[in-house]
């Protein structure tokens, strides 16, 4: 009954690299994004935090459009990517990657701020008494004290990440083993006569996926902020 | 040496402080809450830009507001132990205490890193997280790191504020090893008396903002005109004086000081120290003839010096070899028709004379430990 077909383990497999990629790519950017809202002030600020959190409440076939006029092969940006590097984002993984790191990029900055405004800012100055300079204060006391946050942050775009249809479809098209990740691969089943059984196996390790991370993120929380709080030593 | 002169607009708040920190000792900042001694150690220690002045440390500008110089934090190479601690709770305290040592140059770790936790009683907890450290062993904790750095000069804000009685003595002891094994001179943020005299040898007292006065700790103590700023219940006189001898019989110990000996309870110092006692304001009473049959031991002739009148009270300065005060009704000073120059008998309470009152001054003497018996 659970046995995968082909094209269903090729589907979970493309999920998977296309949701570390685009948390991996994602991430210096989420943190760069966070610290700059949560610590800077500057002309603008609000537009950006608007800019930041659009995907959230744009349609995401409107995100994949706008990725597809930006990125395709004849886009602004894709142009300069295929002529100067021989990158093609479009119709491929790589596009779907960027499409979930765009769609889930809001939840990890959100994620992230949150525990920057956390953080005891008192901490930084001892650390600076104590011969650190911003970077090294940075580095060595406000990451580690932040950890908790990246790793929620993380977890949630990764996760969003996995689930990302509309973008990815607009932008990338629907090419099995090429950009069919899990939320593609049902909705080809689910239109497909005969496809309920697989439909169904993917819907499962879709909320298996979905619950495990989360799951793993409010563990991982814990176990900080019980570090934290002295009640384990480790 | 350090030298400040600082001014600077904090919200509402108007720093406006100049004085200096003579090189060795422990100098304290004193001082009711919100009187700028946070802001102004801050400023010392570059976590807050003063609009405008001049900072020297031993030769080097830290900062000077005309020249454009303002020297950061981390290379000022000044230790900060601050009330709360502030020990990062994602590192052990051996990784606490190392974190400033690390960024501390080799040629200039003259600080050995087992000497301090021996030196604060930090072995067994090496391994642990601050989390699991009670308040008194945070701040030991936090005052090894500061060390660890090899400061020029160790800046304390209130260390003691967020512990208990017994906490506290468990620290202070700790302090005056600092100064005593380490020599570094230390800046003593407190507001309160007892921890001053304790510790400190020289006094900047600061109010609203500026430097209400600055100098040794029993001149500045002594100094009638500061009453409102070293506080009613609190004011006393502070004198030098130097254990001569024990009168095991009846549990008394003798201290010579410049207007005789006074004898106080027992007190665990070894003969030849000198110590400081506060003598406090309302400890001390007053009488024109020598009095008889009282229960009193220490009985002082002097003259009056100044007269300070304040509603139902009145403080008195009595020059009897060093001033010392009074504290008198309304009443008795009209009564006993007392005028300055009028001789009088200064009668001081043993039993006020307690280990709060008392603090080691002098030449450290690194080899001596100071006990005392509650």
């Amino acid at each position: 009954m659970f046995s995968l077909s082909p094209l269903e383990l090729e589907a979970l497999r493309l999920s998977l690299r296309v949701g570390l990629w685009s948390v991996a790519v994602s991430l210096p950017f989420g943190i760069l994004v966070a610290v700059l809202l949560a610590r800077c002030d500057f002309p603008g600020k609000i537009v950006v935090n608007g800019i930041v959190h659009l995907p959230l409440v744009l349609p995401p076939v409107a995100v994949g459009y706008a990725l597809l006029v930006l990125f395709g092969r004849r886009g602004a940006i894709g142009a300069w990517l295929y002529d100067s590097f021989g990158i093609t984002l479009a119709f491929t993984w790589r596009g779907a990657a960027i499409a979930a790191a765009i769609m889930a990029f809001p939840l990890m900055v959100r994620a992230i701020r949150l525990s920057l405004e956390s953080v005891d800012r008192r901490l930084e100055s001892a650390a600076r008494t104590l011969g650190a300079g911003p970077a090294d204060v940075f580095a060595t006391v406000t990451l580690p004290l932040i950890a908790p946050g990246i790793v929620t942050g993380v977890i949630l775009a990764f996760i969003r990440g996995l689930g990302e249809f509309g973008a990815t479809i607009t932008f990338v098209s629907n090419i099995p083993g090429e950009t069919q990740t899990l939320p593609l691969a049902l909705y080809t089943l689910t239109q497909t006569p005969g496809g309920d059984a697989g439909a169904i196996r993917l819907a499962v390790i879709s909320v298996t996926l979905a619950l495990g991370a989360l799951v793993a993120s409010e563990a991982i929380a814990r176990r900080f902020s019980a570090r934290f709080d002295g009640s384990i030593d480790a | 040496m350090l030298e400040v002169a600082a001014a600077a607009k904090f919200g509402s708040f108007a720093l406006d402080v100049r004085f200096s920190v003579a090189p060795g000792g422990i100098t304290a900042l004193f001082g009711r809450s919100g009187a700028g001694k946070t802001s102004t150690v801050n400023v010392i220690a570059g976590l807050r830009r003063p609009d405008s002045g001049r900072i020297v440390l031993d030769g080097q500008t830290l900062f000077d507001s005309n020249s454009g110089v303002d020297v950061p934090p981390e290379r000022r190479r000044i230790g900060y132990v601050f009330q709360e601690g502030r020990l990062f709770p994602h590192m052990t305290v051996a990784a606490n205490l190392r974190y400033g040592m690390r960024r501390t140059a080799a040629t200039g770790r003259r600080i050995d890193f087992d000497h301090i936790v021996a030196l604060l009683g930090l072995s067994d907890l090496l391994g642990r997280h601050p989390a699991r450290l009670s308040g008194g062993e945070k701040q030991r904790v936090a005052i090894g790191r500061a060390l660890l750095t090899c400061p020029r000069l160790l800046l304390m804000d209130e260390p003691l504020a967020s512990l208990d009685a017994q906490r506290k003595g468990e620290i202070l002891p700790f302090i005056e090893r600092l100064r005593d094994d380490l020599n570094i001179p230390v800046v003593y943020v407190s507001h309160l008396m007892e921890e001053i005299v304790r510790l400190a040898d020289t006094v900047v007292l600061l109010s609203d903002g500026r430097v209400a006065a600055e100098g040794p700790l029993d001149e500045v103590m002594s100094r009638l005109d500061l009453r409102p700023l070293t506080g009613r219940y609190e004011a006393g006189a502070v004198i030098t004086a130097t254990v001569t001898g024990k009168d095991e019989a009846f549990d008394l110990t003798h201290l010579d000081f410049a207007g005789g000996t006074i004898f106080v309870p027992q007190l665990d110092v070894a003969a030849g120290r000198t110590i400081r006692v506060r003598i406090r304001a309302r400890d001390v009473s007053l009488a024109v003839s020598p009095p008889a049959g009282i229960s009193i031991l220490n009985v002082f002739p002097g003259t009056v010096q100044e007269i300070a009148a304040d509603g139902a009270f009145a403080d008195i300065v009595v020059d009897i070899g060093t001033r010392i005060w009074a504290r008198i009704t309304a009443r008795s000073l009209h009564e006993m028709n007392l005028g300055v120059g009028s001789p009088v008998f200064a009668l001081v309470k043993a039993v006020a004379i307690d280990r709060h009152s008392l603090g080691r001054a002098g030449p450290p003497r690194a080899a001596d430990t100071w006990r005392e018996s509650d």
